[in-house]
């Protein structure tokens, strides 16, 4: 858990004094990913580095798992927080091993237990121990420089980490692959992280929750997704562009959204009795058609089953699309508009039928929140005291 | 093997112009008459090293120290102007500078030593504190981030990565040492600059060569010298030799 409690930064400039930072009072829950995300010049990375003193604070204090750090050992707490830089700042005259194991070698491990780490941590960020141990910075491409940054940050297993903009150099495919090897790793690692970004993209996909900052003040913390249904205020709603419903596509799985029971047709059930279950439950465009595994095989449109006659296995036609439970509503989205349909079977792992997806269904889950918002007065989300 | 390129044509007329050259120098005497001054060239080329040696390596366990407490964030206010001071000692000439040294020391090794160390001080200082300074901030932040106290960030990181660039100004400093040691003869600390100086004053050509040669000989192999330890010193990532080699 890390908690911010008035923290404050005021800097003396030539043009008299800056606050880059105004009391900032929050709080990451334990495991959690919290994103402080702002135009540049807004406090977030002022407020990032407050927290382990490369930024001395002018006012407020840091607690980290309950612990106030103030009157702690500089070095102790640095050493006890792991730290990734834009820039990624491997030691260029060290190896890659001795760059990763720096922190348990500072920390006066024996030499066993910090190279046996040294290969741990090489397999968590898939890389090759063998290939790479010996190799130094400037022999690895951005990405695995990267990957390394981060090893060399979790080498002492440190229960915070602080992470400034840390794939922001990185190029998109790889920044998203990265991305997603780390979010993988932290669902085992459950390290608190707080990570600055410019990129609202990035804190939708990475964050538990975000902070928006503006001139040095908290706008507004709140999860994702109720920071993209309800933005406090202009700037956040700006800040979060025109298409944050869209945004939002990406936060919610197809299981949150599918509708309940599908009726269905077996290859043996004759056309009459695909176009009576057409009928009965309503169903306009058409039918799926299971296997004994209940596994779609295939589709009985509306208009074959009122005007063919015969059994259901001769006449169909093939799935166009499915999608997972796990998908986000987003692949759900895209698989529609490609397919020009506006239904989707869903399947399980195994590739049973479990349910459908509309078109209907996912305007009326991302506008549930909207509604009840119209109705109830908007509640303070804001941890800021002025 | 056919001449197929310019630098093999010109191979050719360079191997006859050193051959003629040589048998000129035969045939005239010159190696005969150098080889007379063959003991004495021993003696002053250990003389003239020695002077080199006390010199550069007091001159190495000055500058360096003094590079690092000037590029220290606390120092930063007196580093613009001590380095301002120390160019300005770089355009006196040495001439110069050891004739203010015998003023104040008088005649012998000691004031030429003290000439040369303040002239091999100045390089090595400044590429000392410009390859501290020119560390990237952002693996400085890195080390500070990760705990390295001050000491061990200067020699874990901060050294280590400018190490080339310090390594570099003792070259220059000790090639400009072992070229001025010979002006030392003028305020009587001996080296090769008694040959020289002496050969001029008869109008000896074979007798001034005789000290010249070997002190070109000696900033050679002393430069090379320098040049292998960096190649052996500096680690292999910040080393561009090496990773050059490596490639």
């Amino acid at each position: 858990m890390i908690r911010l409690d008035n923290l404050t930064k005021v800097f003396d400039t030539p043009k008299g004094a800056v606050v880059a930072a105004d009391h900032i009072n929050m709080e990451v829950p334990s495991g959690e990913i919290c994103i402080l995300l702002g135009p540049s010049g807004c406090g977030k990375t002022t407020t990032l580095k407050m927290i382990n003193r490369i930024i001395r604070p002018t006012s407020g204090k840091v607690f980290i798992d309950g612990e106030d750090t103030t009157g702690m050992d500089t070095q102790t707490l640095r050493r006890n927080i792991g730290y990734v830089i834009q820039q990624i700042g491997l030691f260029p005259n060290m190896t890659i091993e001795e760059n990763i194991t720096i922190v348990p070698r500072l920390l006066g491990w024996d030499k066993a237990k910090y190279r046996e780490r040294a290969r741990e941590l090489m397999a968590m960020i898939a890389l090759e121990p063998d290939a790479f141990l010996k190799r130094y910075p400037n022999e690895l491409s951005g990405g695995q420089q990267q990957r390394i940054g981060v090893a060399r940050a979790l080498a002492a297993d440190p229960p915070v980490m602080l992470m400034d903009e840390p794939f922001g150099a990185i190029d998109p495919i790889n920044r998203a692959v990265i991305q997603d090897e780390f979010l993988k790793m932290q669902q085992e690692l459950k390290k608190t992280i707080m990570f600055v970004s410019h990129d609202i993209d990035e804190a939708v996909k990475m964050g538990d929750r975000i902070a928006i900052f503006r001139d040095g003040h908290l706008v507004q913390y709140a999860p994702p997704d109720e920071l993209l249904a309800d933005p406090n205020d202009a700037f956040v709603e700006s800040f979060l562009g025109e298409d944050r419903a869209l945004k939002r596509l990406n936060l919610v799985k197809v299981q949150e959204v599918i509708g309940g029971e599908l009726a269905t047709v077996t290859p043996s059930d004759s056309l009459e009795t695909a176009l009576e279950r057409l009928d009965d439950y309503g169903y306009q465009h058409a039918i799926v058609m299971v296997n004994e595994k209940h596994q779609p095989i295939g589709i009985i449109p509306r208009s074959v089953a009122q005007v063919s006659r015969g059994i259901c296995h001769d006449h169909a036609q093939q799935v166009p699309a499915t999608v997972q439970l796990e998908d986000d509503l987003r692949k759900a989205v895209s698989l529609m508009l490609a397919q020009d349909v506006t239904w989707l079977p869903c399947i399980d792992k195994e590739g049973r039928l479990c349910g459908q997806i509309t078109q209907r269904d996912m305007t009326h889950h991302l506008g549930a929140r909207f509604r009840a918002q119209q109705d109830v007065s908007r509640p303070t989300r804001l941890l800021v005291e002025d | 093997m056919p001449i197929q390129t310019l630098k093999g044509a010109l191979r050719v007329p360079t191997l006859l112009a050193i051959f003629l050259v040589g048998v000129w120098s035969h045939s005239s005497g010159l190696i005969d008459e150098f080889l007379f001054y063959l003991p004495d060239i021993q003696f002053l080329a250990v003389e003239h090293l020695w002077l080199t040696a006390v010199s550069g390596s007091l001159a190495i366990l000055v500058a360096i120290p003094l590079g690092v407490a000037l590029s220290r964030p606390s120092m930063v206010r007196w580093a613009e102007p001590a380095m301002q001071v120390l160019n300005v000692g770089t355009t006196i000439p040495t001439l110069a500078v050891l004739a203010l040294s015998m003023s104040l020391l008088g005649i012998g090794v000691v004031p030429a030593i003290f000439g040369l160390f303040v002239a091999t001080l100045l390089p090595i200082t400044r590429n000392t504190y410009t390859g501290l300074m020119g560390v990237s901030p952002a693996l400085k932040e890195a080390a500070a981030g990760i705990g390295m106290s001050p000491t061990q960030r200067l020699f874990r990181v901060e050294l280590p990565n400018a190490l080339y660039v310090i390594f570099a100004g003792i070259r220059t400093a000790l090639a400009i040492n072992v070229g001025t040691v010979p002006l030392a003869f003028l305020i009587g600390a001996g080296g090769l600059g008694e040959l020289i100086f002496t050969g001029i004053d008869l109008y000896n050509p074979v007798m001034m060569l005789a000290g010249a040669i070997p002190t070109a000989l000696l900033a050679i192999f002393i430069d090379a010298l320098v040049a292998m330890i960096a190649f052996l010193v500096v680690p292999r990532g910040v080393n561009p030799a090496r990773a050059a080699a490596q490639a």
